[in-house]
């Protein structure tokens, strides 16, 4: 190491600005994702909903920067490095783009050409308590085995 | 180590032998490889519930599924509330691991000692919260192919989600659970002062690699399942 005591001292110091910086900018992220996500709770507007789930993504994605640029050091490696790293990534724009136009072609198909399919989404129905688990064993009056692994459906 | 590869006025000399053109040690850059396999699997998982869950009419309402807390009185919902803590729990776990790899890389055994076992506090805390919840999920009826939950608009679910949900939330608990072990593995070699003999703390840089990517991968499982 050819640095000197003061160079490696204001080096550290840097260091663990950017490790608190990066710390806060995670935590207030993930406090306005909260936010968002319990304002949707009683959100009635769907085109509103749709927006705000818009910016949860965008934040996400920051999310993600911060930590592979800063917690995972790859903004301090060399770019050959960052390149054979982030370019295959790219990928997964396609991957997304493609899955999920394809995800939403069937769901049209299938109600234009599946009556009983296109059936389903209208009837509404009562929920069921406890199929199974502690519910069950309740019922039997052995509540002490309710951690017993699932039965076979 | 150091290695200067920078500000080379001749690009090509960088691939000429002799130099370390990533300016990275072998290990490393192996560790960024595997995690990029390990994104492509999360991904795939993750872009296909995508794709189910658009190719279905109804959902269930992530709000009304997950809105236990432990502890609470029958009859309290208190939704997203447990998933932030298990959220900033692993994030704070994220960042006692960068401070562990920032200590190594300082040579200071106590505070890599120090970091790591805040760091497997924070795994472990976070399992036993997944554990709890799963368990929650359970016995409500909630189960690999049993999904006793209605679509949000009051329709008959399909175990799609439970399926997915299990799966994917197993699969990033099995990743955590392997982190734990990864760091307890470093805290022992720490304490056995192998990093010290070496002369360098690289270990714990790779394990701090995977530990991120741990909690990146829940950056996007917490927001998918629970907000979106």
């Amino acid at each position: 190491m050819s640095h000197t005591h003061t160079d490696q001292e204001a080096h550290n110091k840097e260091a663990m600005a950017e490790i608190k910086k990066v710390t806060i900018i995670l935590s207030v992220f993930t406090i306005i994702e909260l936010i968002l996500g319990f304002w949707m709770i009683s959100m009635t507007s769907e085109g509103l909903k749709l927006a705000v789930k818009g910016t949860i993504v965008i934040l996400m994605m920051a999310k993600a920067f911060y930590i592979v640029a800063y917690f995972m050091h790859l903004k301090h490696e060399v770019k050959n490095l960052i390149m054979t790293i982030v370019v295959p990534l790219l990928l997964f724009v396609w991957f997304i783009a493609a899955f999920l136009w394809d995800g939403n072609s069937f769901r049209n198909l299938r109600n234009d050409y599946d009556p009983y399919f296109k059936e389903q989404a209208t009837i509404k129905v009562e929920k069921k308590e406890g199929e199974h688990g502690a519910a069950k064993h309740e019922a039997s009056e052995s509540k002490h085995e309710a951690a017993a692994p699932a039965e076979k459906h | 180590m150091s290695t200067t590869t920078t500000a080379s006025p001749n690009e090509a000399k960088l691939w000429g032998g002799g130099k370390s053109p990533f300016n990275s040690e072998y290990g490393k850059v192996m560790m960024w490889y595997f995690l990029m396999s390990d994104a492509f699997t999360f991904g795939a998982f993750l872009i296909s519930y995508g794709t189910v869950r658009f190719s279905t009419n109804g959902w269930p309402n992530s709000n009304e599924v997950f809105r236990s807390f432990p502890f609470a009185p029958e009859g309290v919902h208190a939704p997203l509330v447990f998933v932030s803590i298990m959220t900033f729990i692993l994030i704070i776990s994220s960042v006692t691991m960068v401070l562990a790899v920032h200590a190594g890389k300082n040579m200071d055994k106590q505070g890599v000692v120090r970091n790591m076992i805040l760091t497997i506090i924070g795994g472990l805390a976070f399992l036993s919260c997944q554990a709890w919840e799963w368990n929650h999920l359970f016995h409500e009826g909630a189960w690999w192919g049993a999904n006793p939950f209605l679509n949000a608009d009051g329709t008959a679910s399909t175990t799609n989600f439970t399926n997915f949900f299990f799966t994917i939330t197993g699969f990033h608990g099995f990743h955590v659970f392997s982190g734990v072990v990864i760091n307890v593995i470093m805290l022992i070699m720490t304490l056995m002062d192998k990093f010290e003999q070496r002369g360098h703390y690289l270990m714990i840089e790779k394990a701090g690699l995977y530990w991120h990517f741990v909690d990146l991968v829940w950056v996007f499982v917490f927001t998918i399942f629970y907000l979106l």
